[in-house]
């Protein structure tokens, strides 16, 4: 592991108890949500990791402690070095507080995890879909989210359609 | 005629409060919908604006008309099977799409590819970028009324085309980078083709830029038009040509090299302005250097074998299935079981002509991806369009979203 990755490594174990994976070279460190903003404002501040590269989510149904991870992965363009971090969620219905004021990117990358995992951002600017429609049902990446099963709609049975369609709450 | 409901749900203005400012509300300032079946919007961009006269306050992007459950799709598909959807998602790239995939499973298994097969993968995905940018250069001119670049364009772009589908059989969604190697080994046919294409092409480039760069029309579309700084491209994640406009040399090829680019010579285009013109003059910078990359690989291109001989991931060549009763076994094992991989986690990263593609592969121990997840350019691209088109004319929006080169299937997925 690169001496400043290491450094970084051990403050997120000492501070917030974090545990810490390597495979293939690649560093994941394990926190817990309610490490979450310090650890981030700490990793951004005093370790010059100043990009999100990527955030997403991942299921583990029917597992269900913990259902959910949500990947965070972090560079640093000052010193090349990248940072994986993943944060365990429990039940079918979880929260987590956003990292939109610290990445702003993470905005509409928070926004698809509610849409296709429906996970909760604490805290969010704009808490809406992303990707599928303000009325769909689901949130389609979820392994227990069937694949397929939804008739291509046309004018001629859209209404058939609509009959069987499930109804956003009023 | 009788009143008909509507059963959609449509969004009203309450949801989006927060995005446009108070004058909005009370009806002084025009909400205008802007796509998505609109010519410049290079797809199916829908873009809210808020509008007071002429001039954009607000610019709301909604995007997923082309959502096609690409990541969904992948998690039911055997991780060779899966790889055919990655060509779907940013379609200009295709190639690219499938080095990217196939190198987070080659780190994911652990699996070696040949230096022929890497070489011609850097061949491949160089003349991708070009033609991507071949395609970008003229329907962002064409956008700004510059007509005949579009021709040109097409023109060598159909050259790019061909030597794919010499390789491949397909022209665009080639598939023909595999894991561990290529699915074969390119025609006789290829190395006369490239060096065609690599000896015309820099006066063809020449003949684009005589029409644009010193053009004074296109100058007054591009010049000081929906400039980023440094700063925000870094915050909100930006990457590529967007990113080195604004004066970072930031390019994955220098900074993590894969599959032998730090074997070329080339250099990172830069420049400063951060604005339209900026990220033209370092495009068409970034085909030239291209073109550098291609004549050494091509001069260069190692000899050997186009695929890994680990037969556990990668299929035995159809001459030893006749003959040997292992390679039998192992054709059979992995075309209808697969090939398992590890219940770990890899994220690999690759220069797109967008910016950084990155894929995040997981596994499950088992023959199909658990988990996989695309980083795609456009998506964080788009991201920045209320920051970087306010106080611009609607006219210029149309310049700028031509500039940030968005491929809609690349950030619908």
């Amino acid at each position: 592991m690169d001496s400043r990755l290491q450094d970084v490594v051990n403050n997120l174990k000492a501070r917030y108890s974090g545990v810490v994976r390597e495979f293939r070279g690649e560093v994941t460190v394990l926190l817990e949500p309610e490490h979450l903003i310090p650890a981030f404002t700490c990793i951004k501040d005093e370790f010059g990791f100043d990009m999100l590269e990527a955030e997403t989510a991942v299921d583990y149904w029917p597992q269900t402690s913990p259902r959910f991870h949500v990947v965070y992965q972090l560079y640093s363009m000052e010193k090349n070095i990248q940072l994986r971090i993943r944060v365990p969620l429990d039940g079918n219905a979880p929260t987590l507080p956003t990292i939109e004021r610290i990445f702003p990117n993470a905005n509409w990358h928070e926004r698809e995890i509610w849409d296709m995992f429906g996970i909760r951002f604490d805290g969010h600017s704009d808490p809406r879909r992303l990707l599928m429609p303000a009325d769909w049902q689901g949130h389609p990446l979820r392994k227990d989210y069937p694949l397929g099963y939804e008739e291509v709609q046309f004018d001629f049975n859209a209404e058939e359609i609509m009959v069987h369609k499930p109804r956003p709450e009023k | 005629m009788t009143e008909k409901t509507s059963n959609y749900r449509e969004t009203n203005i309450d949801e989006l409060r927060h995005l446009v400012t108070g004058r909005a509300l009370t009806g002084e300032t025009m909400l205008l919908n802007m796509g998505p079946q609109h010519p410049s919007t290079h797809g199916v961009l829908r873009l809210l604006l808020e509008l007071d006269g002429e001039i954009v306050l607000n610019c709301i992007p909604d995007i997923g008309f082309l959502h096609t459950g690409v990541e969904k799709n992948m998690e039911s598909k055997t991780y060779q099977k899966a790889e055919v959807m990655t060509d779907r998602l940013d379609y200009l790239n295709n190639v690219g799409n499938n080095f990217v995939y196939c190198m987070a499973v080659e780190k994911l298994v652990d699996l070696d590819v040949p230096e022929r097969a890497q070489a011609v993968r850097v061949i491949l995905a160089e003349l991708t970028r070009i033609s991507s940018h071949l395609l970008w250069i003229g329907t962002s001119a064409l956008d700004l009324a510059a007509m005949s670049v579009f021709m040109y364009a097409m023109r060598e772009r159909e050259m790019i085309l061909d030597i794919m589908e010499m390789c491949s059989g397909q022209r665009m969604m080639t598939t023909y980078i595999r894991p561990g190697g290529l699915w074969r080994d390119v025609p006789a046919e290829f190395d006369g083709a490239v060096r065609n294409f690599v000896n015309i092409f820099p006066r063809r480039l020449d003949e684009y830029e005589s029409m644009l760069t010193k053009n004074a029309l296109f100058l007054e579309r591009t010049v000081g038009i929906g400039p980023i700084s440094q700063e925000d491209c870094i915050r909100y994640g930006i990457t590529g040509p967007v990113l080195r406009a604004s004066g970072r040399a930031f390019d994955l090829r220098k900074i993590r090299p894969y599959s032998g680019y730090e074997k070329y010579d080339f250099t990172v285009p830069t420049q400063t302005a951060g604005d339209v013109y900026a990220r033209y003059l370092v495009r068409v910078q970034e085909m030239r250097e291209s073109i550098k990359i291609i004549d050494q690989a091509i001069n260069k291109l190692p000899g050997g074998p186009i695929r890994s001989s680990n037969r556990k991931f990668v299929p035995p060549p159809r001459s030893e299935i006749g003959v040997s009763m292992e390679a039998l076994i192992h054709h059979f094992k992995l075309w209808t079981e697969g090939f398992p991989a590890p219940a770990e986690s890899v994220y690999v990263t690759a220069e797109s002509p967008r910016g950084e593609i990155g894929v995040f592969l997981e596994g499950d121990g088992g023959p199909k991806p658990w988990r996989i997840h695309y980083r795609t350019p456009s998506l964080l691209n788009l991201q920045v369009m209320p920051l970087i088109t306010r106080n611009h004319f609607v006219a210029d929006l149309v310049g700028i979203i031509g500039s940030l080169d968005v491929i809609l299937g690349d950030s619908d997925r």
